[in-house]
């Protein structure tokens, strides 16, 4: 049975640190996260972590918490969102959000929060140093980070049947989740602009690593949530979308098909197909990724051939259908899963008819139209430098050299949230997930909160214990649940003792 | 919104209006290109100095 689509996203940042001899990822990233939060800083709780544990029933040996980074930079934001430093990285997670366009908003607020890190960063390094970050997935040279989605399911499901259905949707989803990449690498045949970032670093079907051997279906099994009830699914198929139309379509439509796969109306709802695996999933994420006419064809494992936007249009089908017979209260809500329907379809036509149409909508559309103009004005050839810098300059979060950010203030690109909620939610926590108490709690009692993570809060009350409150259900901790709570208390001690009785 | 609106593709039977326009939609088209070259100009001016060395110098090692 379906459950709430809590869900959010965790995006790595590209980082350089620009005028040292010798730059370090990983003390530059660490820079620009303290920058942020010169204020007083809340730890991250690693407790409950456990990155090891793998979906198919199994953990792997010797995988704990990553107790080596713990020196990192690890924080939280009174927006509710984790803000630290992963591997040579800065990474954002945003708050767990309810919806889609919760959820752009969110991202959003993150790429507005890594911006003004930046900016406060540079009155840290020496004179003729900057750092610049870039949220893109991919160096060109063979180097991939990533921006993985998380959204709440059913542990009751199969993850058998999950892997069956995401498998091609993760394959076909490519031609409006992509971010485009000029050429290709990880040895993956030439090619002068592709769909995804991503496509070619996926070389198996389902696994644990996100790494190396990346797999289309990532195995991670950490709910962060009650372990009885629900699983986190990991998805780490994505691309790092600036574009909010691209975000919001990404993620709505998939938890619009985790409540298919969970009420298992892909495989008997009415006029359910058959086949739904594809012959080789990880070739054909390729060989979308690689086409920008959107025709080409994937070979199903009955062997019948189609193109992935043939493929999605079954997926949506089946949607508009559940969304009759089942509703889409659990999938977003019946307002933002309608428009996650409609704009579906609309995205699908367009892609059928003239992808380059959808200018302002998708990022590899956006950024590929783009190129196309300096191509044709400049007389350049796709192996030009300039294009690939184009390309790279696309990404780049401060907003005077964001050549995507020039495009939005030239107006060619659509918006589906205001920029004044964007700010708000920099430090605003969505109201309707847990993150709402954590924010909250952060933002009322700094220090009182000594550590946080997912699910729980640890809260020094004086004297006494550490007093630790488990978070363990996602929809619980919100605005509606907690406003009443926290405004009827005036110190954490009240508040424990509140929640004690 | 109008850019929206801009971009939508016409329905055939509007398209065959169009091209009995035909002066007015090149007008039109030399409008948008005008204000694309504006749009690049304006990037020229943001773009990373030699685009080779910039390109070749982005190196990201570890992640996820």
């Amino acid at each position: 049975m379906a459950v709430p689509k809590v869900c959010g996203t965790e995006t790595e940042y590209g980082v350089v640190l620009r005028g040292a001899p010798d730059p370090n990822p990983v003390l530059a990233s660490s820079v620009l996260i303290n920058s942020y939060v010169e204020q007083r800083k809340v730890g991250w709780d690693f407790e409950d972590e456990s990155p090891g544990r793998d979906a198919r029933g199994y953990a792997r040996e010797g995988t704990q918490a990553p107790e080596i980074e713990t020196h990192l930079v690890n924080t939280v934001l009174t927006n509710g969102a984790r803000y630290y430093v992963d591997h040579a990285h800065p990474e954002y997670s945003t708050p767990e959000c309810a919806d889609a366009l919760e959820l752009v908003l969110a991202d959003k607020a993150g790429e507005r929060v890594l911006a003004k890190s930046m900016q406060a960063a540079s009155r840290l390094l020496e004179p003729g140093q900057s750092i610049v970050v870039y949220k893109n997935n991919s160096d060109g040279k063979g180097n991939s980070y990533g921006c993985h989605e998380n959204y709440l399911v059913d542990r009751t499901v199969p993850f058998s049947s999950l892997v069956r259905y995401l498998l091609p949707w993760f394959v076909t989803r490519q031609v409006f989740t992509g971010a485009g990449k000029v050429g290709s690498e990880n040895g993956a045949a030439a090619v002068d602009y592709q769909l995804s970032q991503r496509a070619d670093f996926f070389e198996e079907e389902v696994g644990l690593e996100t790494t190396l051997k990346r797999p289309i279906v990532n195995t991670r099994d950490e709910p962060h949530a009650d372990p009885q009830l629900y699983r986190r699914l990991h998805v780490i198929a994505g691309d790092a979308n600036l574009c909010e139309v691209a975000t919001f379509l990404k993620v709505g439509t998939t938890a619009i098909v985790l409540g298919m796969i969970e009420d298992e109306f892909l495989e008997s709802g009415p006029g359910a197909r058959k086949e739904w695996s594809l012959a080789g999933p990880v070739p054909a994420m390729r060989t979308v990724s690689h086409d920008p006419t959107c025709r080409a064809q994937i070979e199903l494992a009955d062997g019948r051939r189609m193109s992935a936007v043939e493929l999605q249009w079954e997926f949506l089908r089946l949607a508009k259908k559940y969304a009759d017979e089942t509703g889409l209260e659990l999938c977003g809500g019946e307002d933002v899963g309608g428009q996650v329907l409609t704009r579906w379809e609309a995205v699908l036509s367009a892609l059928e008819d003239d992808p380059m149409s959808l200018d302002g909508q998708l990022d590899w559309v956006t950024k590929r139209n783009l190129l196309d103009a300096y191509v044709e004005r400049d007389g350049l050839t796709w192996s030009d430098p300039k294009l690939a810098l184009l390309d790279l300059q696309y990404h780049d979060v401060r907003p005077d050299r964001s050549l995507y950010e020039r495009l939005v203030r030239a107006g060619k690109v659509e918006r589906l949230v205001d920029e004044q909620d964007v700010q708000e939610a920099i430090t605003e926590p969505p109201g309707s997930t847990r993150a709402y108490f954590r924010g909250t709690c952060l933002a009322r009692w700094p220090e009182a909160v000594v550590a946080a993570n997912w699910d729980s809060l640890i809260l020094d009350v004086g004297g006494d214990p550490l007093k630790r409150i488990p978070m363990m259900e996602p929809l619980r901790g919100t605005r509606a649940h907690v406003e009443p709570l926290f405004a009827s208390v005036d110190s954490p001690a009240e508040l424990v003792a509140r929640l004690a009785s | 919104m109008p850019e929206q609106q801009r971009r939508q593709r016409p329905a055939p039977k509007e398209r065959v209006e169009e091209t009995e326009e035909l002066p007015a939609t090149s007008e039109r088209g030399e409008k948008l290109k005008g204000e694309l070259d504006d749009l690049l100009d304006e990037i020229d001016e943001v773009l990373e100095i030699n685009a080779e060395d910039f390109v070749k110098s982005y190196v990201q090692k570890g992640g996820e």
